[in-house]
């Protein structure tokens, strides 16, 4: 799907603007990605014992896969809501970034902040990559509109993802919700793996799939967290140690 | 009605454990944009740690699996995920590769032994 030109009539409204955002999710594999995440994420909502309801809220109010992923095993599996929300709030950093690189690009000089919050609660990995492939195609007093079309079509699609999978697994044979169920590992790990831009991302991906079964043993109940501060930093250091090594011989 | 809402004690535990320590990050975003060196070494660091605390959930749920998964041998579930890194990495980084070879390793190795 190619989107009009810049100064076609099609962008005068911000309603066709939005239209066309909320169209342009047929123009992303990703959109593809997203469904087979959010079914599992339902199928996974189901088997951890949680409401339709619930699973729902969470995909519209949390909007970021990562996190909804950690509140449903961590709370699943007994954790406390402590325990829960630190690991979300630190997982949940790298939203931070994002939204800071993704709003000047749709800023004018008449924008207030308060036209950009929907902006910003939209904004996860898919719509962050997305900008910056349709952005620039769309004229900039346009963009708010448009993204707030891509990002409602985005999060459609999975709310219909979510109640697809919640109720497959329900009834499904044993065999095909266990392969629901794989779908989350399956997609997060190879996105995350795809995301990787630099070393400390391999080495912290690595180490952190390595490290889970070892923090487990110590059943501290903040498994998830010893096991990821741990790699995350041994990652970092790694880093840091190359850029040294870098800058001595240089 | 009461069976899609579940109980609400849950949705309120939604909003503490998972929506308010999201969405601050995406409001401080909004707050404080412009400034923030996104190659600092700072985050560098938090998102070496994001990235590994989401490993281990990877982890954890092949691992520890929950509900119908559990029903998967431990051998399978390893050996899917890794046969769907290497259609991941052969595919040249194709997510949806990965994600197919792994399901149908994982479904047909559970098939066949009946």
């Amino acid at each position: 799907m190619a989107l009009p030109p810049l100064d076609s009539p099609q962008w005068q409204t911000s309603f066709r603007a939005f239209l066309w955002g909320a169209r342009s999710i047929g123009a992303t594999v990703l959109t593809l990605v997203l469904f087979a995440t959010y079914l599992g994420i339902g199928a996974l909502a189901h088997d951890s014992g949680f409401s339709l309801g619930w699973t729902l809220a969470s995909t519209a109010f949390v909007w970021a896969g990562p996190a909804q992923i950690i509140v449903i095993t961590t709370l699943g599996s007994g954790a406390t809501v402590l325990q829960s929300a630190i690991a979300v709030t630190v997982s949940a950093i790298r939203l931070f970034p994002m939204v800071v690189s993704v709003l000047p690009m749709m800023r004018t000089e008449d924008t207030k902040r308060r036209h950009l919050i929907l902006v910003a609660h939209l904004t996860a990995v898919t719509l962050w990559v997305e900008c910056f492939r349709f952005l620039p195609q769309v004229p900039r007093n346009r963009r708010i509109a448009f993204i707030h079309g891509l990002g409602c079509g985005l999060v459609s699609v999975c709310l219909i993802a979510n109640t697809i999978g919640y109720t497959l697994a329900a009834n499904l044979t044993p065999l095909l919700a266990a392969g629901m169920l794989m779908l989350t590992p399956l997609a997060f790990l190879f996105s995350t793996a795809r995301n990787c831009r630099e070393l400390a991302d391999v080495i912290a991906l690595v180490l952190g799939l390595l490290l889970f079964p070892l923090a487990a043993m110590l059943n501290s109940g903040v498994d998830i967290l010893v096991s990821g501060v741990v790699a995350g930093t041994i990652a970092y250091g790694v880093h840091r140690a190359r850029a040294g090594i870098v800058k001595a011989s240089a | 009605m009461s069976s899609f809402i579940g109980d609400w004690h849950a949705l309120a535990i939604l909003f503490v454990a998972g929506v308010i320590p999201n969405q601050i990050w995406r409001m401080l975003g909004l707050w404080f944009g412009g400034g923030i060196d996104e190659n600092s070494e700072l985050l560098v660091w938090v998102r070496a740690v994001a990235t590994a605390i989401l490993a281990g959930i990877i982890a954890q749920i092949v691992v520890q699996p929950p509900g119908a998964l559990a029903s998967v041998p431990d051998w399978l579930r390893y050996g899917a995920v890794a046969a769907g890194f290497v259609a991941f990495m052969l595919a040249r980084k194709s997510i949806f590769a990965g994600v197919i070879v792994g399901e149908i390793v994982m479904l047909s190795g559970k098939y066949w032994p009946g």
